[in-house]
């Protein structure tokens, strides 16, 4: 249980029974009244953004949230199917939930499922993975414009400007929290 | 960026972040020029315990507990215990706690400039908190407008003055007394109203609910609202003056209702401070007002966080 004066920006509560992190806060008190806790929410499971004022007496239950290993299996439809390397059990988060992580999601990467009680809701990303440049220009020599970076395709469809030494069939490591490219991983 | 972040480096714990030396020199002067003001009309700068024990008991406000008392909310029992002895114009500039308030315009210890003037009422004393804010500024460079949360604020010529039954007309989705019965008037200060205030130019709001003025005194025409005023700039609260009340039957029914309502929400229990009581038969009647010192820096410095404008936070003293 918390109270109100808990309440912090990445808190995680229990909001009509769905788990909601904070994403802005801010505390108020006009002169001489009470003190106010002004929320920003972020709905875990739809994405869904509302605001909320918040008083000193108001209580809040925490939302109970747990990371499980898994491994990424296949995509079907809008479905990404990932499989629990201890008991094998499977489950599916959508397109929306996996959100940008789908650019870096190849076969068996090793990832982490956010779960809401049984249900999984999102997916953390190792901070790097290593992909495989399926397309990409090739560098004109003494082209001094180009010099800094060039544009290439990596074998999920993600875009990202490399340096213009990558060739085609290279393998890079991206940054999957900024998308950016680190640098090319030696043969 | 964060002073915490190499707690290795023992020089970094003497020293505060370099990118706060502008705040902490505007803090210097514009406390020089608060003394110069005051002390050019003649108040007389006081001290007062720190450590107390009785602070007022009021409703919303938290003390801080230390050494079987508390460290004072406001110096201002002690200053108008002054004031009942015969000191006509006296202020302070003190550090003042209060207890859970955090937050970006918020720190649990902060400094207050709290000045009484025996004689005057909220009235004139909103002439003269503006004469000291105008002063302050001059002293700092600004005397036409300045730059503060996004807005030009005008400082020459008329200063937006309303009451808070206006201010409520104008900006909220219900009125006053609906916002009373639904005990939501905090809830749209801080919604609607705030945010409009003082961002043309500096804001007096006044006219409060009795209930929310637990020292000052009710206006004569109208006894459901207090002589008390808010003054504002760019949507920030800076300081609160009131008209005080004398009268030390009505304060201590007033004490025990608010004592009452503590008790009601598990807050810290606050005994009567009976030495205040006392001195108010000798108290003449007066105005005073408690200006936030650090929310003036913010605003001459056009600072968004009060973390900005100290010299360490109270999370930077954490050992």
């Amino acid at each position: 249980m918390y109270n109100a004066s808990d309440l912090r920006k990445g808190l995680k509560i229990l909001i009509d029974k769905e788990p909601y992190i904070i994403v802005d806060f801010q505390f108020s008190k006009p002169g001489k009244g009470q003190a106010l806790y002004r929320c920003k929410l972020k709905n875990m499971i739809n994405g869904i953004t509302l605001d909320r004022t918040y008083r000193s007496v108001d209580t809040f239950e925490q939302a109970s949230l747990e990371q499980r290993a898994m491994q990424y299996l296949y995509q079907q439809n809008n479905e990404f199917c990932f499989m629990d390397t201890e008991n094998y059990n499977q489950v599916f988060l959508s397109s929306d939930q996996v959100g940008d992580a789908k650019n870096f999601l190849t076969d068996n990467l090793d990832v982490e499922i956010l779960f809401f009680g049984e249900r999984a809701i999102g997916i953390t990303l190792p901070n790097f993975v290593n992909l495989t440049v399926t397309h990409a220009e090739p560098w004109a020599k003494g082209d001094s414009v180009a010099g800094d970076s060039k544009p290439v395709k990596v074998e999920t469809g993600y875009l990202l400007r490399v340096p213009p030494f990558v060739q085609e069939n290279d393998k890079i490591t991206i940054d999957t929290r900024t998308g950016e490219y680190v640098t090319r991983v030696k043969a | 960026m964060s002073p915490g972040s190499k707690p290795n480096n023992p020089k970094r714990g003497f020293q505060p972040p370099a990118s706060r030396h502008a705040a902490l020199n505007l803090r210097a002067g514009i406390i020089r020029a608060i003394r110069k003001f005051l002390d050019e009309l003649d108040f007389l700068e006081v001290e007062t315990p720190i450590l107390i024990s009785a602070p007022a008991p009021e409703r919303h406000i938290e003390p801080i507990p230390a050494s079987g008392g508390f460290l004072h909310t406001s110096p201002e029992l002690c200053m108008k215990r002054l004031l009942a002895a015969g000191y006509q114009r006296i202020y302070q500039i003190t550090r003042c706690f209060r207890a859970g308030e955090r937050g970006r315009l918020h720190l649990p210890e902060f400094t207050m400039l709290e000045w009484y003037h025996a004689g005057i009422d909220y009235r004139e004393l909103m002439r003269e908190c503006r004469m000291l804010v105008q002063s302050v500024f001059m002293e700092c460079g600004k005397a036409d407008s300045i730059h503060f949360a996004g807005h030009t604020i005008k400082l020459d010529g008329q200063w937006e003055t309303l009451s808070v039954a206006e201010a409520f007309e104008r900006w909220a989705p219900i009125t006053l007394e609906q916002a009373l019965l639904a005990e939501t008037f905090d809830l749209v200060m801080v919604e609607h109203i705030e945010p409009q205030l003082g961002t043309r130019t500096p804001s007096f709001i006044y006219n409060y609910p009795i209930s929310m003025g637990s020292l000052a005194r009710p206006c004569p025409d109208n006894p459901m609202l207090a002589e008390r005023f808010e003054f504002y700039i760019g949507g920030l609260e800076l300081a609160n003056g009131f008209s005080e009340l004398t009268d030390q039957h009505e304060q201590r029914k007033r004490f025990r209702n608010d004592i009452a309502n503590r008790k009601g929400s598990e807050k810290s229990s606050s005994p009567m401070p009976e030495r205040f009581l006392a001195s108010l038969k000798f108290m003449p009647e007066a105005a005073g007002i408690a200006l936030g010192v650090d929310r003036l820096v913010m605003v001459l410095g056009d600072y968004s966080e009060i973390d900005e404008v100290v010299a360490f936070t109270p999370e930077e003293v954490k050992d």
